[in-house]
C-alpha cells in the first residue's frame, strides 16, 4: 500500500491557494457527464451533494433514513468554530490552527488542519447566507462563546440546536438541487460494498430498505461521507442506525484504514440508568462554560450535594488545570471524571458520576440568563432523569461520541482506492488523537462545502477525454452484487438462538472494558481473542427473522453487527500497536507521574495505516510520518 | 418494575390490511423510553422466531424526527415530546397500563409496514421552495447584516421544526400548514429569505395541496401535538405571506 499524502510545496498560508491553482479544471459543458456517488446525506455529505449539484455534476446521493434531513449530524448541539475573531480577543486562522493541532496531541496533518482553520470564515459566511439563524447579539450581529482547548470565543451556535440548524441548511440545499434535477436523492437505501476495479472506484452496491432489492449503481467517482464507529461500543451518542459499514466494507476492498483507535469519549454525557438503556444522550460541552464540575472530598460520601459545604468538594478540573479549568479538552476531562469515579468518589447510585452544577452561574447571572442559554439542554436533562438541573447538579459521565480514526485519505481527500474519497468524521485527517468541541461540524461542512468540490475535479479531470464509465453489466459489478446477496441470504438462513443485539451488548461491553477511555496491553489481547470467538458463534448462532424482500430492520442491523464484530478487532489491534498515549487513546503503560498522557513522538509520530489482507490473516499497519514544520511537538498542557 | 398491555399497529407491508396485535409486555421499568419499551418487546418477539414491529427512529434524542407513533390516540403520546424522549414513568405515574400504537396516519404518509410510514411528502414540499438560492462560495460576510435579534429569535423559533409530522397526524384534516408555515415564516423573518418569498410560498403551498395533505380549519390541534411547540402563529404568517404574494408591492 502507497501512502502519499500529496501535501502542496510552499509555506503552509499558500498551500491550499497553490495547489487550487495547480489543480485540473472540468469545464461547464463538460461537469453534467461526470457522475458522482454520494453516501451519507449528513453535514459532509448532503453539502458535498449540494454543492457538486450546483457546479452542474450529475450527483446520486443516498441516505438509510427516510430523509437526509436526518443525519446524526442533526444532533450536534453546541457550536461551530471558526477564525473570524469578532470578539476581538485575539483569534486568526493561525490559532485555530495552532489549537487544533494541540488539542488533537500532534497526531493530525498540518496542512489538512491548516486548510480547515482557513476555510472555517467561509463556512459561516455561507451558513448565514442559507438563512441559518445562528445565535446574535442584541445589535444584531453574530454572539460567540467559548469552548473546550481554547482561550478565545470563536464558537458560533444556535441555542443547543446548531447541528440542526446546519444540516437544515445544507438539506435546503440539497433539495434545491434535487428539484434542480442535477442531484438524485436515494432514501432508504445502504451501500452494501463499493465496487472496485484495478484499484479505481467504479460504483457501489445498495440494498434498497423498502423492497429488499439489491442494486449497483456506477459512477466515474465514488464519495463516503458516512460518519464514525463509535457504536462499535453499542452505548454511545451516536443515532442507533450509525455504522462503520460503508467504511469497513470500502477497507476490505482496499482502502486503508487510519488510527481506528482513536476514539473520543466526551465527558458530559447522561449516566447509563440501567440494562435496558439503548443509547446514550450528550449534554453539550458548552454547559461547561458556566458549570463547575466536582465530586465529593471523601471517598464513598453519599449526602445530597446541597448538603455537602464548600470545603468538602472538589472541583477537580479547576485544581488540576487552573489555566483552563473547566474548559480542558475533552480527552482530559474525561480521564479525569474517569481517575475519580475510580477512586470511589463518584456520585448517583452508580457512582459512576460526576456533578456538573450550575449554582454559582445561577446566584451570578440569574436563573433567566442560564435558561436562554441552556434551556433546551435543561429540559432535555430532566426529562430523561427526572431531576430538575436548576434546582439540583447534574449528575454525568464520559460516554463514547465521535471517532477520530477513519479511512485514510490524502490531502484531496481521496483514499487508497483512485476515486474513492472519504469526507467528514468517515475520514482521519484533521483532528490528530482528540478532536476540540465544535470542530465537527466545521470540518464536515469543510470537506463538503468547500474542499471535495475542488479536488475532486482535478481527479475527474485526470480520467481524459475519452473516459467511458464502467457499465453494471460488468464483471466486477456482478460479482460484488452476488457477493452482497448471498451474505444477505447467509444471514437469513442460519436461524440460531440469540438475536442480534445480544451479539452487540457483548461486543460494546468487550470494547469499553478493554478498548475505552483506559487501555492496557493485556486488556486489548484479551480482546484480540474474544471478538473472533464471539464472531464465529455470531455466525453460527444469529436468529434473523424475516425475508429479504421487503423492509427488515432486523436483517439490517445484523449486517452492520457483523461488520462491527470484525472492526472491533481492528481497534484492538490499532490499540495495542499503538505503544504510547495522544488524546483519545490512554495507554495505562503510558502516563507520567501525575497521570497525564505520555506521548512518545520518537517512535509513533505517524498515522497508523491498516491494510486488509484476508479474512483469516492479520491485517498489515503502514505508516505515514507527520511533520511538524509549523507547531513544535511539545507535551500538552493545560495546567 | 410494571407489566403494560400493549395493542400494536401490524401491517405486512404498503398494500396488505392491518390490524391490532395484542402483546403482553412485562419487566418495564420507569427510567425506561417508551423506544426502549419496544425494544424490549421486539427482543421477546425475535426470541420467539418473529417479526419484529417496525418503527422509525434513529437519534433518540428528540431532534432527527425520525420517530413518529400515535399512542393511546396522540401523536408522540401525552406529553410535549417525541416519542423517544417519553419515558415508561410518565405512564406509571399516571396509572395507566394499557397503551395502543398506531402510526402516524394521513393519505399523504402512505403506511410501508407495521408503524413505518412514508413522510417523503414533506422532503418534496421543501425541494419546491423551501431553501435560499445561494450557491457555494458566493456569501457576503456575515456580520454583513445585522438582524435584530428579536427577528432572528423568531426565525429560530419557526425553523426549530424537526419535519416529524405529528402536526399531520394529530390534525382531523390531515394538513401540513404548521410544517409548511414554519420553513415560510423561518425564511420570511430573515433578509435572506426576502428575495423569493413570492415564489416560496406560492410554491411551497401548491406543493402541499398536490401532495395531498388537507386545509387548515384552525383547530391547533398541531400546535398541541409539536413535540418543539412551533406555534400556530406561524400559520397566520403563512397566510400573511401568501395573500401578501398576490396583492402586495412587488418590492
Amino acid at each position: 500500500m502507497k501512502l502519499d499524502a500529496k501535501i502542496p510545496e510552499g509555506p503552509i498560508q499558500d498551500k491550499w491557494a497553490n495547489h487550487k491553482m495547480a489543480m485540473k479544471l472540468v469545464n461547464p459543458a463538460n461537469k453534467r457527464k461526470y457522475k458522482v456517488i454520494i453516501i451519507g446525506s449528513g453535514l459532509a455529505g448532503a453539502s458535498a451533494a449540494a454543492t457538486m449539484g450546483e457546479l452542474g455534476y450529475n450527483v446520486d446521493c443516498f441516505c438509510f433514513q427516510d430523509s437526509p434531513r436526518r443525519a446524526h449530524s442533526i444532533a450536534a448541539q453546541g457550536g461551530i468554530n471558526a477564525a473570524k475573531n469578532y470578539p476581538g480577543d485575539g483569534d486568526s486562522i493561525y490559532r485555530l490552527f495552532y489549537d487544533t493541532v494541540k488539542g488533537g496531541d500532534f497526531r493530525s496533518r498540518e496542512a489538512n488542519v491548516y486548510r480547515l482553520a482557513e476555510i472555517s470564515n467561509q463556512i459561516i459566511d455561507h451558513c448565514v447566507a442559507q438563512g441559518v439563524p445562528f445565535a446574535r447579539e442584541y445589535g444584531g450581529l453574530l454572539a460567540n462563546r467559548s469552548f473546550g482547548g481554547a482561550q478565545v470565543s470563536r464558537t458560533f451556535y444556535a441555542r443547543g440546536q446548531t447541528g440542526q440548524q446546519l444540516l437544515i441548511g445544507a438539506y435546503q440545499a440539497l433539495s434545491r438541487q434535487i428539484a434542480a434535477g442535477t442531484v438524485q436523492m436515494h432514501t432508504r437505501s445502504e451501500m452494501l460494498d463499493v465496487v472496485v476495479d484495478d484499484n479505481t472506484a467504479k460504483g457501489v452496491i445498495v440494498r434498497n430498505l423498502v423492497t429488499g432489492q439489491i442494486e449497483s449503481h456506477a459512477a466515474d467517482a465514488v464519495v463516503l461521507a458516512t460518519g464514525g464507529y463509535g457504536n462499535v461500543f453499542y452505548l454511545s451518542t451516536n443515532a442507533m442506525g450509525c455504522n462503520v459499514t460503508a467504511a469497513y466494507r470500502a477497507y476490505k476492498k482496499g482502502a486503508g484504514f487510519a488510527n481506528p483507535c482513536y476514539t473520543q469519549i466526551h465527558p458530559t454525557c447522561i449516566p447509563v440508568s440501567g440494562e435496558h438503556q439503548s443509547k446514550l444522550t450528550l449534554m453539550s460541552e458548552s454547559l461547561r462554560n458556566d458549570g463547575r464540575v466536582w465530586v465529593p472530598k471523601e471517598l464513598g460520601d453519599k449526602r445530597k450535594p446541597d448538603e455537602i459545604p464548600e470545603n468538602e468538594r472538589d472541583y477537580y478540573l479547576e485544581r488540576k488545570y487552573p489555566s483552563f479549568g473547566n474548559l480542558a479538552p475533552r480527552d482530559i476531562a474525561s480521564r479525569s471524571a474517569k481517575e475519580v469515579c475510580d477512586e470511589g468518589r463518584g456520585v448517583g447510585n452508580t457512582g459512576l458520576g460526576v456533578y456538573l452544577d450550575f449554582r454559582d452561574a445561577i446566584s451570578r447571572l440569574g436563573e433567566d440568563t442560564i435558561s436562554a442559554r441552556y434551556g433546551n439542554l435543561f429540559d432535555m436533562y430532566e426529562r430523561i432523569t427526572a431531576e430538575n438541573p436548576y434546582q439540583n447538579p447534574m449528575r454525568i459521565y464520559p460516554a463514547v461520541h465521535y471517532t477520530m480514526g477513519g479511512l485514510w485519505v490524502d490531502y484531496n481527500l481521496m483514499s487508497t482506492i483512485q476515486g474513492l474519497y472519504v469526507i467528514g468524521e468517515a475520514n482521519f485527517s484533521d483532528h490528530g488523537a482528540n478532536r476540540l468541541g465544535a470542530s465537527a461540524l466545521m470540518q464536515g461542512l469543510a470537506d463538503g462545502y468547500f474542499v471535495l468540490p475542488q479536488t475532486i475535479a482535478d481527479y475527474l479531470a485526470s480520467l481524459g477525454s475519452d473516459h467511458q464509465r464502467t457499465p453494471i453489466e460488468d464483471q466486477a459489478f456482478v460479482d460484488a452484487e452476488e457477493a452482497v446477496k448471498s451474505q444477505v441470504n447467509t444471514l437469513l438462513n442460519i436461524n440460531g438462538r440469540r438475536t442480534v443485539d445480544s451479539f452487540h451488548k457483548e461486543l460494546g461491553r468487550i470494547m469499553w472494558e478493554n478498548c475505552g477511555m483506559s487501555r492496557t496491553k493485556s486488556g486489548l489481547e484479551t480482546a484480540i481473542e474474544e471478538i473472533p470467538r464471539l464472531r464465529q458463534e455470531f455466525w453460527n448462532d444469529v436468529k434473523v427473522n424475516g425475508t429479504a424482500d421487503n423492509l427488515n430492520m432486523s436483517l439490517e442491523k445484523a449486517g452492520r453487527v457483523a461488520d462491527f464484530l470484525e472492526f472491533g478487532e481492528l481497534m484492538c489491534r490499532d490499540a495495542l500497536a499503538r505503544e504510547e498515549s495522544a488524546g483519545g487513546h490512554f495507554r495505562a503503560e503510558h502516563q507520567t507521574s501525575e497521570g497525564e498522557a505520555l506521548r512518545n513522538d520518537d517512535d509513533f509520530c505517524h498515522a497508523a495505516v491498516w491494510e486488509y489482507t484476508a479474512d483469516d490473516e492479520a491485517p498489515v499497519r503502514h505508516r505515514e510520518e507527520l511533520d511538524f514544520e509549523n507547531i513544535k511537538l511539545a507535551t500538552r498542557s493545560y495546567k | 418494575m410494571a407489566t403494560y398491555k400493549v395493542k400494536i399497529w401490524r401491517q405486512s407491508g404498503p398494500n396488505a390490511n392491518g390490524h391490532m396485535e395484542r402483546h403482553i409486555v412485562k419487566g418495564i421499568d420507569g427510567d425506561m423510553s417508551f423506544l426502549e419499551m419496544l425494544d424490549h418487546l421486539n427482543e421477546d418477539l425475535e426470541e420467539q422466531g418473529k417479526e419484529p414491529v417496525a418503527f422509525d427512529h434513529d437519534c433518540r434524542e428528540g431532534i432527527c424526527g425520525a420517530c413518529s407513533l400515535v399512542i393511546n390516540g396522540q401523536a408522540h403520546g401525552p406529553e410535549t415530546t417525541t416519542t423517544c424522549q417519553l419515558h415508561m414513568r410518565s405512564f406509571e405515574e399516571h396509572n395507566v397500563s394499557e397503551i395502543d400504537i398506531e402510526p402516524f396516519r394521513a393519505t399523504a404518509f402512505p403506511i410501508i409496514k407495521d408503524c413505518v410510514v412514508d413522510r417523503s411528502g414533506f422532503d418534496r414540499v421543501i425541494q419546491s421552495g423551501g431553501f435560499v438560492s445561494v450557491n457555494t462560495g458566493n456569501a457576503p460576510d456575515a456580520n454583513a447584516n445585522a438582524i435584530p435579534k428579536p427577528e432572528a429569535d423568531t426565525a429560530f423559533d419557526a425553523a426549530a421544526c424537526i419535519g416529524c409530522g405529528a402536526c399531520v397526524a394529530a390534525c382531523k384534516n390531515a394538513s401540513a400548514m404548521l410544517f409548511v408555515s414554519a420553513k415560510v415564516s423561518h425564511l420570511a423573518h430573515l433578509p435572506q429569505g426576502d428575495a423569493e418569498r413570492r415564489e416560496r410560498v406560492h410554491s411551497m403551498v401548491n406543493t402541499m395541496d398536490k401532495e395531498g395533505f388537507g386545509s387548515c380549519t384552525n383547530y391547533g390541534e398541531c400546535e398541541a401535538a409539536c413535540p418543539k411547540s412551533i406555534s400556530t402563529d406561524n400559520i397566520a404568517t403563512l397566510n400573511r405571506e401568501f395573500i401578501r404574494s398576490k396583492v402586495g408591492p412587488t418590492t
